[in-house]
């Protein structure tokens, strides 16, 4: 496996649970031991200058919780004597993670997504260069994951590295500005969002419903025309590249067809992992 | 510069110990518990007070057998947390911070002894107050002497919380090796009584050692008379914290 993280961008190490996320980021953060192989983290040894190192990532673990009694201000009081560089104003970090109505309340009552956003304090409160999100939204309901991703997307933007595993799909290709799909411990494609799909599966379909005649025969002219689901008046119009939706949309102000609904189906990298792998995310 | 092991020791140790008064249980557990079965066993043995009826020889000394059971509860209550901090990844995410594995379990150490303390004190007043005449011992001695006991019985509990699987398992694990070690330990009949193998177990368990010092200190024989026990009690903590230090498990 042979992997880059730029500064400033937000990499995503993508794959199904079990694929070696979670091994490959903890041998980069210097908390196992990697068999064989060489890593360089803001170029010092994740191992031999482990203590160097903790000061200047932030890590955020998959699964790992805090003491149950413990209160909100006191994990980030005990967190920011920890380091040397420590934040200035906790509390406004708190305030910017909507944490400030909860200072004063134990780990064990918060909810899912309060617990989230309180270790990504603890990541963050030492303002690392590099901070590592391991499965940060597992187990969060949709709106708390946008939250946290709108989160993620603010770290970056005020200049911090984000190394972070996902086994979701959309999760990746709204927030990462790189992906490297693993599987079995390989890394089996890198590179953009964008780039991936284009790349991968650049088949792209148009969907539209018309009541004119003869449309079926008339569209085949741009692309392959697939089942229409039972509806007569349905139509998917299957084809690739860039300019594909163009021709579709030329084509039929040409033909001057009556279109009742239209809409665009484009790949997604969780279409590319399909075709990479041969099955599902969560199969 | 603050050397590396103190940086953040006494504010996690601080926050343990907040934490811990926050669990009413293991709070009442440790500090309650031995106190209760000393007030309990005094009453019944009606210590301290001038016998009516011809006095009840007490088989054993029931001060002693509170402080063994404050070390043992505090041995308990350490498994229990390591083994649950681990479980809940707890000990994983303090292990990813600049906090050094030292500091972390000597924070837990901390907030032990210092329960101990406490309970020791409460025994020593109890007992001052309930039972006047009883308690003639040096409290200084004796609460150094149950100190280094609980110590090196702790270590144990390091040894124990790297072999039981789950925090479930952590509270009759450490029972079921604790309380025989109770029995073994001479507090209830002289080891020397035992089968000869069972003796011999009996000389290389901590809580033996810890009561034989504990006895002097109470009779008054003195530390110096008690120099091999202080020394077994230093050289199995030194074994425990080696053996505990290669088969210690952070998650």
């Amino acid at each position: 496996m042979s992997l880059e993280v730029f500064e400033g961008e937000i990499f995503g190490l993508i794959g199904p649970n079990g694929a070696g996320k979670t091994t490959t980021m903890e041998c980069v953060e210097g908390n196992r031991v990697p068999d064989k192989g060489t890593i360089k983290v803001l170029g010092l040894d994740p191992r031999r200058d482990a203590h160097a190192l903790r000061q200047r990532i932030g890590v955020q673990h998959q699964e790992a919780q805090l003491q149950k009694r413990i209160k909100v201000w006191e994990a980030v009081d005990l967190w920011r004597s920890l380091y040397d560089r420590a934040v200035v104003d906790s509390d406004a970090l708190l305030a910017r993670l909507g944490l400030e109505p909860k200072r004063n309340a134990w780990f064990m009552t918060l909810s899912g997504g309060q617990k989230q956003r309180l270790f990504i304090a603890l990541a963050l409160i030492h303002e690392p260069e590099v901070v590592f999100l391991d499965e940060l939204t597992t187990g969060l309901d949709p709106q708390a994951r946008r939250a946290i991703w709108s989160l993620v997307t603010g770290i970056r933007d005020r200049g911090t590295t984000v190394f972070l595993t996902t086994h979701l799909m959309e999760e990746a290709e709204k927030l990462c500005d790189r992906v490297a799909i693993i599987e079995h411990g390989r890394i089996i494609e890198c590179g953009t969002p964008a780039e991936l799909v284009h790349k991968h599966c650049p088949e792209r379909a148009v969907v539209f419903t018309s009541d004119d005649a003869n449309v079926a025969q008339r569209m085949a002219r741009v692309g392959v025309v697939v089942g229409s689901n039972g509806n007569a008046s349905m139509y998917t119009i299957v084809g690739a590249g860039d300019d594909f939706v163009t021709d579709v949309i030329n084509l039929i102000a040409r033909e001057g067809i009556r279109v009742r609904g239209f809409r665009t189906e484009m790949p997604t990298l969780e279409d590319v992992f399909l075709k990479l792998t041969g099955h599902g995310i969560r199969d | 510069m603050t050397p590396r092991f103190l940086r953040g020791f006494w504010k996690l140790t601080w926050l343990e110990t907040k934490i811990f008064t926050r669990e009413p249980m293991g709070f009442v557990g440790t500090l309650v518990m031995p106190l209760l079965v000393f007030i309990a066993l005094g009453r019944a043995f009606s210590l301290g007070k001038p016998a009516v009826a011809p006095p009840v020889d007490m088989p054993f000394n029931a001060a002693i057998l509170a402080a063994v059971l404050i070390a043992i509860s505090a041995v308990q209550s350490l498994t229990a947390i390591i083994s649950i901090y681990r479980e809940g990844g707890i000990l994983k995410r303090l292990r990813s911070t600049p906090l050094s594995p030292v500091t972390i379990m000597g924070a837990q150490v901390v907030v032990k002894l210092g329960f101990t303390v406490i309970s020791l004190a409460l025994l020593v007043l109890a007992g001052k107050r309930l039972f006047p005449g009883v308690m003639q011992v040096n409290v200084f001695s004796f609460t150094l002497a149950v100190l280094l006991g609980t110590f090196s019985i702790l270590s144990l509990g390091f040894v124990l919380a790297s072999l039981v699987p789950t925090a479930r398992f952590a509270q009759p694990i450490g029972a079921l090796v604790l309380y025989p070690m109770l029995a073994l330990s001479g507090l209830f009949f002289p080891v020397a009584r035992l089968p000869h193998w069972l003796e011999a177990i009996a000389y290389v368990l901590p809580v033996t050692h810890a009561v034989a010092l504990m006895n002097g200190v109470w009779d008054g024989s003195g530390w110096s008379a008690h120099l091999v026990n202080v020394a077994a009690l230093l050289i199995l903590f030194a074994v425990f914290t080696a053996i505990s230090t290669k088969v210690f498990r952070w998650e």
